[in-house]
């Protein structure tokens, strides 16, 4: 790097996750980022820190409104990537033996897997809609409930978005997509909710020990990964007009006030709203697959949104001191929004507890509700970790994992696995991650999000 | 010498290719890409593309062709196998692409590539020819 950091590097970790992140460069790139001009504080990263493009994955990096920048790499690919938690009156003791048939009814609804396109095409108006007005406007076409809309960051609609920024071929990516899991790491989970620490906040958020939950993780799908690639080639170009010097293209940014900068966050938009959209018409096929095995309407079964929140995103917030707050453009890549009891953006339902944060970990260990803090506020822009973090490669997996060999090792261990193909699933095999405990407690012990419930997984579809 | 090689990253992946003229690397690049989603042995020729791509140096047009093969195999559900490098200038590149949709029944599909990322991009003239090295998000 031939910058001078404007601010320092700050890692939340112990020391065997620094050391995994000094052996892969993620240290090098938390430092390349505190080079970016106008970064408020610190260049910071969660204990699931792994190197990413540009940015580290864990990242979190708050830009000033007046000299900062907004970067597409900040936020990654998979713009809006995140995770819902679904609730149910169900315990999972007394239906475990309907788990296989529930797996089966989700992935005949919910297309998984490399390409593949769902039910839902919209025509170019629609999707127009869609990318404006978010998860709400899929609501209003039959896909939810109302009540879903408070159960979402910011209701489900992230305002700016302007589809006019988005190119045709973004949206020709997308307009199959609505609905679909994808492929790599995103899933959907039927879980059982096998640990509680926190009663009042599992209370508040309908959680208990032993129910029976769903969750799913995904994004914004081929109109998100095209607005990225776009957003970068046309921020390389606005970075050196104003003059700021690049270690690694992949950190092409623009001033959060210039045209591109203003632009991309406008597609952004677009791309986040897409992916609630996506997840909530994930949820409205959820919910009739429950009704089908169980010939129950979802109501009746409780199938409530917990929370849908989204861990790669850059925002508008204010942070800092009462009275000195300030207006900041605060990037998330891998990283989730943990904000605390009493904030307006906390959903009125949550407030006296705090956000939900969720945290998805690998299919054979477990997945975390947590709730946000103060402490988080004040020390990284109210953020906290994202997941797990790999710790293996795709390639090197597959060759030390025999896909099959994992599929009957979940599966003695009572895990419905399906897959898109079982030779990939080797790739998501639990060992190539972090130790999601592990990741959870130190966010926990630095008072960076604190547990509410632990979900250990029964049945899992992969893509 | 192979066409490509496979580089590994943690999260990621890349391809190292190889050619006897810059031409050739870039077609190269494509081959290497589109062996990592499948096969490419049981992929059929029946449709072609014309591709016309600017940009302002070399190294951004190979990561513009192969984004834009992405883009076609993403909302066409194209795979294609066969590239041909028509003109290559400093800012412009026009190609022609053969290939064939998507079947099922037919295709296995082994990763999603998201996008050709500019990280560790490299292109060069190495002692018996061209070498270019460039990592996908996947």
């Amino acid at each position: 790097m031939t910058g001078k950091m404007l601010v320092p590097g700050r890692v939340f970790a112990d020391r065997s996750f620094i050391e995994l992140a000094d052996e892969e460069k993620a240290l090098d790139q938390v430092r390349n980022v505190a080079c970016l001009p106008g970064i408020e504080m610190a260049s910071l990263a969660m204990p699931d820190i792994h190197w990413g493009y540009g940015f580290a994955i864990g990242g979190v990096a708050a830009f000033r409104m007046e000299d900062g920048v907004i970067s597409p790499g900040g936020v990654g690919y998979d713009i809006a990537c995140g995770v819902r938690l679904i609730r149910t009156n169900l315990l999972a003791a007394e239906v475990r033996g309907t788990v296989p048939s529930l797996i089966h009814e989700l992935s005949r609804r919910i297309p998984a897997g490399v390409g593949r396109h769902g039910e839902i095409r919209l025509n170019q108006k629609e999707m127009s809609q869609l990318l404006t007005k978010g998860a709400p406007w899929v609501i209003e076409r039959g896909f939810g409930r109302r009540e879903d809309i408070e159960a979402m960051e910011d209701g489900g609609v992230l305002e700016g978005a302007d589809p006019a920024m988005v190119s045709s071929r973004a949206i020709e990516r997308g307009f199959g997509q609505p609905g679909t899991l994808g492929a790599g790491n995103h899933f959907i989970e039927v879980q059982l909710v096998d640990e509680i620490y926190d009663e009042a906040a599992a209370r508040a958020y309908g959680v208990h020990k032993g129910q029976l939950c769903i969750m799913a993780h995904s994004g914004s799908r081929g109109l998100g990964h095209q607005v990225c690639t776009e957003y970068i080639k046309i921020m390389g170009g606005a970075a050196a007009r104003a003059g700021i010097e690049l270690p690694d293209r992949q950190l092409a940014c623009a001033p959060i006030q210039s045209r591109e900068g203003r632009e991309y966050y406008a597609a952004m938009a677009c791309a986040v709203n897409f992916a609630r959209s996506n997840r909530q018409v994930m949820t409205h096929l959820i919910r009739e697959s429950f009704e089908y095995v169980f010939r129950m309407s979802a109501e009746k079964l409780g199938l409530d949104l917990v929370y849908d929140v989204s861990h790669n995103l850059a925002k508008f917030e204010e942070h800092g001191e009462e009275g000195k707050k300030k207006r900041l453009c605060v990037h998330r890549k891998g990283a989730t929004r943990s904000f605390p009891a009493g904030h307006p953006d906390v959903p009125a339902r949550y407030r006296s507890v705090g956000q939900p944060v969720i945290v998805p970990g690998d299919m054979g260990t477990a997945s975390y509700l947590l709730k946000g803090t103060e402490k988080a506020m004040a020390e990284s822009f109210g953020s906290t970790c994202h997941g797990a973090g790999r710790v293996m490669g795709r390639r090197a997996a597959r060759k030390v994992i025999n896909g099959h060999e994992l599929k009957a090792r979940l599966e003695a261990r009572g895990i419905t696995v399906r897959a898109g193909k079982t030779s990939a699933l080797a790739e998501e095999a639990p060992e190539v991650y972090k130790d999601i405990d592990k990741v959870v407690a130190v966010c926990h012990e630095a008072g960076l999000s604190l547990k509410v419930a632990r979900l250990r997984p029964m049945g899992v579809i992969k893509g | 010498m192979p066409p490509f090689e496979i580089i590994e990253h943690t999260a990621d992946i890349g391809i190292r290719a190889f050619g006897a003229s810059e031409t050739e690397v870039f077609e190269n690049a494509a081959i290497g890409m589109f062996s990592l989603i499948s096969d490419l042995e049981k992929v059929g020729e029946d449709n072609v593309c014309n591709i016309e791509i600017e940009a302002e140096d070399r190294e951004t047009l190979l990561v513009e062709w192969l984004n834009e093969l992405i883009y076609l195999y993403d909302s066409q559900e194209l795979l294609l196998k066969r590239f041909r490098v028509t003109s290559l200038k400093e800012t412009a590149l026009r190609g022609i692409a053969y290939g064939e949709h998507i079947d099922p029944s037919r295709h296995d599909l082994n990763a999603d590539i998201k996008a050709a990322t500019y990280h560790m991009l490299k292109i060069k003239k190495g002692s018996d020819g061209w070498i270019a090295e460039i990592i996908f998000d996947v």
